[in-house]
């Protein structure tokens, strides 16, 4: 990227066309490719205006969902507070699939949409290409797919069965959204192709075995149903293999009283989860990425004299705004933002290969004055999440430039206690307890089901394994607990007990 | 292999279906917002989208949350250290502070109250759900249903004033493309052709076999364009129409009001707001609805919307003129066959003395067994709501049409004095009588 050789600006003016949007991807996607190394999944760039954009916010920025109320609430919430001008939408949304579709808003100008090229279609792009945990737990290829089998689904089971009865299973199945991923096991690619032929044989059944006869049984007496088709990963049997920390599937595999539409319902919600399970491990790093990506492309553009000094400051003005990181007491502050962090970090990783200090050949020797920042991000992007990349990477000068502190907290004590700052002694115990912070496995409940008696009085026995004490809360517990039941169809309790 | 898709053009509302069953969740809360809001605000608004403030309570979703106030130790980490050394101590900030209350709001429900727009649409909806005009007699309905003429598409067979010239011509214009059949330019065209060959003075050979072949030409586009008609019966398109049975749920709602000067630009407000209200009730809840506005002095006439809620006027007050022009006014266009028929009078109450007695009588006699329901709300101040507590007690008008009241189930009185009263008055009125006769 030394190259100096200066081009003709892409463009000069802040309207855009689809001829200088092409014009502008190809260039972006040169530098992407040739100069940093990416690698991509092929890109669709679609042009949404903002109603539509509001319509994807609010259907968990998916192309195609399911319908239920509790979209239609985001959608209200997002169109309030856009109304009001107290949020402004997002420049873009990026899903990942295979094309990777991203979506930029008509209202955008030249620059920002070359930014969000750069930023959704290349940064983000080639992490959930790279990224193990993408690679390992989501199926870019397929995603689109199932969606469109799950909206049909849906909306086919509310045409059957009511949409009251849907409402319900879906409400207490989103209660346990968060309760619904295997942690440490693959789980099985969802095929679309595979549930709907499982799903075809069972009604072909019905259908065959039908006899005007069963209509004449008296109320309450079900007519026998089909006999359930031998799933092939499903060798549990009657083994439950307890204890099960994935509560959706339990549920779905075990509870003496779904039937079979409900339990594939909470199949798709929780094949929803695991879809976004990994992204919620990834939030600094993979706005990190795509930020880095998209501020490193549109200066190398400005290097080679591809866009105007004026482009370069209306995107170095919204660049700053979203790395803006407010302090604790300030009124904006909402906690950490990902953005500036993520990129900060980043940014570092290049300054620590470029002009290493002692400091930074102390503390990353494998990586201080290499001079190949992509490499060793590249690297970072494959093979870290969250968690790990901060325990690994945080070096002190970004510890100072945010002025992190750790606060330890008691819930009995009045008082929160510093218990480091950044200095010489603090550094390492606040890195390690920020990256505990975004440790999911620590900052979500631990919820697993303990035991399920099928033979007498099928009570359902969760346990929650507290981390150093910390409870569950208690309204919430009980709200969420009544879902459980309702899908168990028994009591359940939950309990909890200290964990490690 | 990148694609740009320009996807703006697409169907907006995608949301749609969602934000419906939102609404329908929601729905308890959802009323009793929209009741209040309207209960609020001026009735001018109420054709307007409004902004909603409903609980979270029906639309919550819970989620397992940890609660570290609760219990237990935890560490975190914030950004923006100024004065803090290791070891110092910082006192928690009550739940609901701002500042790094975030945090622990994080594990918290989010209580607040949600507030979203609602259209004109989706209030009313709401608004009316559980009214109906009252004892509507749906006599024309069940036993006559009358007939229209709809328009259903287009045939081959109709009478010669039904004939749809455009779909004809298309048809013909397009079957003399398919047949080739020569137009009459480029007829001419070989008639002018010919005729230049034949002036010609020297005739070679050449010439002639020329014209021979011209004169074919000509004679066979002249046969096709005889056999090929320019507009053959296969082209002939009707309009059609069938009989389509309507009901004939209409009513004529007929609104009252005293404009004289005894009636305050309080009191014609309050008014207003009444008559809107059912207008609008009533424009929603029929497809065929007409409304007669009369306002009345010591004489009453019959004028438009505009007139009737915002002209002034001074003068006497004889409420009889206005239920006799009423009368009139049906007699003329509104045959209680076809018609049900409302009334809803506004008045404060104050009518020449004497009058009040010849109400009575007309409305016993020539009104009442024509209306289906007849509404009546006298407006007064608040000192006179709490002087006149009691229903029995009241000026003259009110106590004449306490007897009219006690001989008619379908006629109801009502007074009100802020604006408050319209609504429970109204929802009142027309609540689903279970008892309609």
């Amino acid at each position: 990227m030394t190259t100096t050789v200066r081009g003709k600006p892409l463009f000069e003016e802040a309207e855009w066309d689809f001829t200088i949007l092409d014009r502008t991807y190809k260039a972006i996607e040169s530098i992407a490719l040739d100069d940093l190394k990416l690698d991509v999944y092929p890109n669709q760039v679609e042009v949404i205006s903002s109603e539509q954009m509001l319509d994807a916010y609010s259907s968990l920025a998916m192309p195609l969902m399911y319908n239920h109320w509790s979209f239609g609430k985001l959608f209200a919430r997002e169109e309030a507070l856009y109304r009001l001008g107290y949020s402004a939408l997002a420049y873009e949304i990026v899903i990942n699939s295979s094309p990777c579709i991203s979506y930029l808003l008509e209202e955008n100008s030249m620059t920002m949409q070359a930014l969000v090229m750069a930023h959704a279609a290349f940064g983000h792009n080639h992490f959930f290409k790279n990224n193990y945990l993408f690679r390992q737990w989501t199926n870019a290829e397929g995603i689109l797919d199932y969606l469109a089998f799950a909206k049909g689904y849906v909306s086919a089971c509310e045409d059957r069965y009511g949409r009251d009865e849907v409402e319900a299973i879906l409400d207490s199945a989103h209660a346990l959204m968060d309760q619904g991923v295997f942690r440490y096991s693959r789980p099985p690619r969802p095929s679309r192709e595979r549930v709907m032929e499982k799903h075809r044989k069972r009604r072909k059944y019905e259908e065959e075995a039908y006899s005007e006869l069963w209509r004449t049984l008296p109320a309450g007496i079900e007519p026998p149903s089909a006999p359930t088709i031998p799933d092939p990963e499903d060798e549990s049997g009657d083994d439950m293999k307890l204890p099960e920390e994935n509560l959706l599937y339990f549920l779905e595999k075990h509870s003496p009283v779904l039937r079979a539409w409900q339990r594939e319902t909470l199949r798709i919600v929780r094949t929803l989860a695991q879809y976004f399970y990994p992204q919620k491990q990834t939030k600094v790093m993979n706005e990190g990425c795509a930020t880095f990506v998209h501020h490193t492309i549109m200066n190398i553009l400005y290097d080679r004299g591809l866009i105007t000094e004026g482009s370069l400051l209306e995107f170095l003005h919204s660049h700053t705004s979203v790395v803006y990181q407010p302090e604790f007491d300030d009124r904006r502050y909402n906690g950490l933002n990902p953005y500036a962090l993520g990129y900060g970090m980043m940014a570092d990783i290049r300054r620590i290969c470029e002009h290493p200090t002692a400091e930074d050949r102390d503390w990353f020797p494998s990586f201080a004055g290499s001079g190949d920042f992509m490499t060793v991000l590249r690297d970072a992007w494959a093979n870290y999440r969250d968690e790990s990349f901060i325990e690994q990477f945080l070096s002190p000068k970004v510890i100072r430039d945010l002025r992190l502190f750790e606060l330890h907290d008691e819930a009995e004590a009045g008082t929160y206690k510093v218990a480091a700052i950044h200095n010489e002694n603090g550094y390492r115990a606040v890195r390690a307890a920020l990256a505990r912070q975004y440790d999911v496995g620590t900052a979500e409940a631990n919820i697993q089901v303990a035991s399920a008696d099928l033979k007498s009085d099928r009570k359902l026995v969760l346990q929650h394994r507290m981390h150093r004490g910390v409870p569950l809360q208690e309204q919430t517990k009980n709200l969420v607990l009544a879902h459980v039941e309702r899908l168990w169809g028994h009591e359940v309790a939950l309990e909890e007990i200290e964990g490690d | 292999m990148t694609h740009f898709i320009d996807r703006r053009l697409n169907p907006k509302g995608k949301s749609l279906a969602n934000r419906q069953r939102f609404l329908r969740r929601a729905r308890a809360q959802i009323r009793e917002a929209v009741q209040k809001s309207l209960k609020d605000s001026a009735v001018a608004d109420i054709e307007k989208d409004r902004k909603i403030k409903i609980s979270t309570k029906g639309t919550r979703e819970p989620r397992f949350r940890l609660d570290p106030r609760a219990g237990g130790e935890h560490d975190f980490v914030l950004p923006g250290n100024k004065e803090f050394m290791p070891g110092d101590e910082i006192k928690k900030p009550k739940s609901g502070d701002g500042g790094q209350g975030k945090q622990a709001a994080d594990y918290a429900e989010g209580e607040d109250d949600f507030e979203f727009t609602m259209t004109q649409e989706e209030i009313l909806d709401i608004f009316f759900e559980d009214l109906e005009l009252p004892n509507l007699v749906r006599t024309s309905l069940k036993e006559t249903p009358s007939k229209t003429w709809k328009r259903a598409g287009l045939t081959t067979a109709g009478s010669p004033n039904q004939i749809n010239l455009i779909r004809t011509m298309r048809n013909s214009f397009g079957r003399r493309l398919a047949l080739k059949r020569p137009k009459l330019s480029e007829v001419e065209a070989l008639h002018a052709e010919l005729d230049a060959l034949e002036l010609e003075e020297t005739k070679n050979e050449e010439a002639r076999a020329k014209i021979a072949a011209l004169k074919e030409t000509i004679a066979k586009a002249e046969a096709k364009r005889k056999w090929v008609a320019f507009v053959d019966p296969v082209d002939v398109r009707f309009n059609a129409f069938t009989e389509q049975p309507v009901p004939t749920s209409q009513a004529v709602m007929f609104c009252l009001m005293d404009v004289s000067g005894s009636m305050g630009e309080r009191e014609k407000d309050l008014a207003k707001r009444f008559y809107m209200l059912l207008h609008l009730f009533l424009k929603r809840r029929y497809e065929k609805v007409d409304i007669v506005f009369i306002r009345h002095t010591h004489d009453a006439q019959e004028v438009d919307e505009q007139e009737f809620f915002y002209s002034r006027q001074s003068g006497g007050t004889i409420v009889s003129t206005a239920l006799d022009k009423m009368l009139e006014i049906q007699r003329e266009r509104y045959a209680t066959a076809d018609w049900n028929i409302y009334a809803a009078q506004a008045s404060d109450g104050y009518t020449q003395s004497g009058d009040a007695r010849h109400c009575v009588e007309m409305l016993n006699e020539d009104i009442m067994p024509l209306c289906q329901y007849y509404a009546y709300i006298e407006i007064l101040d608040e000192r006179e709501m709490e002087v006149f507590a009691s229903e029995d007690s009241g000026a003259e008008l009110w106590r004449a049409y306490r007897t009219v009241a006690d001989a008619w189930p379908n006629f109801a009185t009502k007074r009100i004095s802020k604006p408050a009263d319209i609504f429970p008055v109204f929802r009142e009125l027309f609540k689903k009588t279970e008892n309609a006769s």
